[in-house]
């Protein structure tokens, strides 16, 4: 009853069987966030549909090169993820450790600008709130969009602080040897998180950023 | 052949007394230890959600306020609902009788996920413990619906609390639907193909993808409230361009298919207990598993109808409505299955049997009567009467209370190689079958002559049908109180069971009773259909 | 089922073309394009780059159908969400205010009180 092969848990009778589990259980929990995610993303479309041009003036106030700088970091950062899952497929310990670190490293830069537009919300007084003060038409609609804009991002780096918790982990672990081109289930279902939170931005990006690009209802 | 016929023996060594120390209870990883762990849990929700219901319903024995302020009443039913539907019949049957049998029933030696099974019931744990402080520090008065913009600006009580109890429980049930799924799709044992699986297995796979697809969404619309009323930056509100029925879409998105999350077990349950008590294998097997997916998926599409009178578009309500009765149609599928599964049956009315029969009748006035609630022009009569609270009482009481208790009993002899007592339980049946009668059809009355729910004070006409209503109640908790009395005796002092007291199939009979830790000695080759009964009095024969 | 290992290539190749598609959704961005048409081809770079990374760098184009159904039916589910939702906003504004619907005053009164006299 009891295997031989290690790294292989007690209820499953094969690596295939595990890793397949394994995969298939990432994959449902990312079916989940995507509802999660696309609750916000309910709220954001209806609201943007109600109030298209308040809308436009919230999303001209926000920063485009920066949240270009950040989707090509985050992207990137992506690149940089599936290297280092091809370096466990191909059982190169080494560049496990380099490629997640360069993950942690761009997922670390993404944040540090996401607090610099944030502070510069907050000294622009476009924090929702008391705080909040916009001289346009209609105030509370562009509120509105920021408070989208805040929860939604907000959310994202969340999920990419703890994304980043758990790339220290695995930084870790892979210094000690613990991923083989046999098991490394972690570093590739940690792979399809990572991914699915880079697919987040590839879609916050353009509905936060590019609505009043160029100047509003030109 | 039944072991009851013969000399019953418990096995040396099984899954109970494999470690005795309260670590190896909290530290578990076998699914049938975490079943009893959320058994635990669930019926101290239960309890603590019975208590306020009586409360309830002690309150409506008079026309005024008299026992209770309506502040406090606001509070009680806000509880009663929120630990019913959020603490008891989300986890109880996929928690209890899911973690025990989905593994055995593929023929698997856990789930797919041992240690996130665990961490389930510490996630729904840390839900109570929310829920509680909530109740403790004075509870909630928004109703378990937490419609904005009283529950984000005008309720004084502790909606984010409570909403994030809400939240733990609901991410413990995503939890638990991930591991089902995958256990499902990946852990079968060798023969055990789609079609041989039992239709308990089938109304999981099903409910497990409304957890996941559906449960999300509520989380955030909780995340949207705490945020409203935390930080106090309006996301529904009015004034600054936002939309209450948003938050209801939200809500009611999720909420809606949660009570298909309530029903799909308990129909599972129905399934395994109609064939097993009649000898007969079911009757259309495919019919009732790709009905179990049908009402899954057609679940999704009809929450609107939780907002016909909130002034959502009366088009978009027409949609609402028509989609709502399609899904009544797989329900009844099961329904007449199931009659013809009885039909030139050889019927016993051992206890469990008792709770189908019971289930029968209320699921199809409940189910019967949300035929009523889905027609819009009858709903803008009926919303938010006691005929709403009759409705979803009948298909979530007389539904999912009743066949839990029957799964609950059937299975019980398995969980702990021990009978209950048998007389005692069906006396505990019927009472529970006539008490919930009495409490609720009043409620059908109530509600059509107007009588509006969610008040302490009604005109003083309705009393006499508050009062039997009342009456109705006291039977039920003496009912629904018993069961966990004899049930806890019959740990200790119960007749011993032996591996099939029943002479069902299914290969959770296959093994001891306890099972062992691992759950088979071997791993068991499937080779025959679900309910091979014709196969089984084959056998005794010869 | 064996491990589909990428070469170094491809993934450069999709990081490539994922740089591309955000110049692009940019510059699109800048060329205002009539409402809804803009919005079209926001969403459809932002499709077209997230089905690049599920392809590739999640290695879907190499995993099971399971894998791809419950992709989809995320996504399809979303799409109900949404899709529904916005049933009730967009519909809200065929409904008219002018008219009200009952024109005969409704007379309010408690049950068990006498019928108003005419």
């Amino acid at each position: 009853m009891s295997h031989a092969q290690p790294g292989l848990a007690h209820h499953f009778d094969s690596y295939e069987q595990q890793k397949e589990s394994s995969s298939l259980g990432m994959w449902i929990f990312l079916a989940q966030e995507i509802m999660f995610f696309g609750g916000l993303f309910t709220a954001y479309l209806v609201y943007r549909y109600l109030h298209s041009d308040a809308f436009a003036v919230g999303s001209s106030l926000l920063d485009i090169k920066l949240g270009c700088f950040n989707t090509v970091v985050l992207i990137g950062s992506s690149l940089t993820m599936a290297m280092a899952v091809r370096a466990a497929q191909t059982g190169k310990k080494q560049q496990i450790v380099t490629y997640l670190i360069l993950t942690l490293v761009l997922g670390g830069v993404f944040l540090g600008v996401k607090t610099v537009e944030y502070g510069a919300k907050w000294e622009h007084h476009l924090v929702p709130g008391d705080n909040f003060h916009a001289d346009v038409a209609e105030p509370g609609h562009v509120q509105l969009f920021f408070v989208l804009y805040f929860i939604m991002t907000g959310m994202h780096a969340l999920h990419m602080i703890i994304g980043m918790a758990i790339l220290l982990y695995m930084i870790w672990r892979a210094k000690q040897g613990a991923y083989t081109p046999e098991n490394h289930n972690y570093v590739e279902g940690f792979g399809l998180y990572w991914h699915f939170v880079d697919i987040i931005w590839i879609f916050l990006f353009p509905l936060l950023y590019l609505l009043g690009a160029g100047g509003v209802g030109a | 052949m039944s072991s009851l016929t013969q000399t019953a023996s418990m096995p040396e060594k099984h899954y109970l007394n494999n470690g005795t120390t309260l670590k190896s209870w909290l530290l578990t990883v076998d699914h049938k230890r975490i079943a009893l762990l959320y058994l635990f849990s669930v019926l101290v929700m239960f309890s603590i959600g019975g208590i306020f219901a009586i409360l309830i319903r002690l309150e409506l024995l008079t026309p005024q306020a008299d026992m209770v302020t309506p502040d406090v009443y606001n509070r009680l039913f806000t509880l009663h609902g929120v630990i019913m539907i959020l603490f008891f019949l989300i986890p109880a049957i996929p928690g209890t009788l899911g973690n025990f049998l989905v593994p055995i029933m593929v023929g698997a030696k856990d789930l797919a996920f041992p240690k996130i099974n665990l961490l389930s019931w510490y996630v729904f744990n840390a839900g109570v413990i929310l829920a509680v402080a909530a109740l403790v520090l004075g509870g909630v008065d928004t109703g378990w619906t937490f419609y904005t913009p009283f529950s984000t600006t005008f309720s004084n009580s502790n909606v984010i609390l409570a909403g994030l109890g809400a939240f733990m429980a609901g991410f413990a049930s995503i939890l638990t639907g991930l591991n089902f799924l995958v256990t499902i799709h990946r852990m079968r044992a060798p023969g055990m193909t789609w079609f041989r699986l039992p239709l308990y297995i089938w109304s999981h796979y099903a409910t497990s993808i409304i957890m996941i697809l559906g449960t999300p969404v509520l989380a955030i619309a909780i995340v949207l409230i705490a945020v409203e009323r935390g930080l106090g930056v309006g996301i529904f509100d009015p004034n600054i361009g936002g939309d209450p029925l948003l938050f209801q879409h939200l809500f009611w998105f999720y909420s809606h298919p949660a009570v298909y999350v309530m029903i799909l077990p308990a129909m599972g349950i129905i399934s395994e207990i109609i064939a097993a008590f009649s000898r007969q294998r079911i009757f259309g097997y495919h019919f009732v598993a790709f009905s179990s997916m049908a009402i899954a998926i057609l679940g999704f599409l009809v929450w609107g109808h939780h907002l016909y009178v909130s002034s959502q578009s009366v088009y978009a309500s027409i949609v609402f409505s028509v989609l709502t009765m399609l899904v009544a149609v797989p329900s009844a599928v099961k329904m007449f299955n199931w009659s013809a599964t009885l039909f030139k049956g050889s019927i016993s009315f051992d206890t469990p049997m008792l709770y189908a029969f019971g289930f029968f009748g209320l699921f199809t006035i409940g189910g019967l009567t949300g035929i009523f609630c889905a027609t819009l022009g009858l709903d803008v009569h009926i919303h938010d009467t006691y005929f709403i609270v009759a409705h979803f009482h009948y298909v979530m009481v007389g539904g999912t209370v009743m066949a839990f208790f029957g799964g609950l009993h059937y299975w019980w002899p398995k969980m702990t190689g021990r009978m209950y007592p048998e007389m005692l339980a069906r006396i505990a049946a019927i009472a529970t079958f006539i008490g919930f009668n009495t409490t609720f059809f009043p409620q059908f009355l109530l509600g059509y002559l107007g009588m509006p729910r969610r008040y302490a004070v009604y005109p003083p006409e309705f009393q006499f049908l508050n009062i039997c209503s009342t009456l109705g109640a006291t039977i039920l908790s003496v009912g629904a109180a018993l069961p966990l009395f004899y049930l806890a005796w019959s740990f200790k002092y119960g007749r011993k069971a032996g591996d099939n007291p029943w002479g069902a199939t299914g290969l959770e009979w296959e093994t001891t009773s306890p099972p062992p830790t691992f759950n088979f000695d071997e791993t068991p080759v499937v080779d025959r259909d679900p309910y091979d009964y014709a196969h089984l009095y084959g056998q005794q024969e010869s | 089922m064996g491990q589909h290992i990428l070469p170094v290539r491809t993934y450069l190749l999709v990081f490539g073309s994922l740089m591309v598609l955000t110049v692009l959704t940019v510059a699109a961005a800048f060329a205002h394009f009539a409402h809804p048409w803009d919005d079209v081809v926001a969403l459809s770079i932002a499709i077209t780059k997230a089905t690049l990374v599920i392809l590739f760098f999640m290695h879907v184009k190499y995993s099971t159908r399971l894998t791809s159904f419950v992709i989809v039916s995320a996504f399809v589910w979303l799409a109900i969400l949404v899709g529904i939702t916005a049933i009730d906003f967009a519909a809200r504004a065929e409904q008219t205010t002018e008219q009200p619907m009952s024109v005969v005053p409704l007379e309010m009164r408690a049950i068990g009180d006498e019928p108003a006299e005419h």
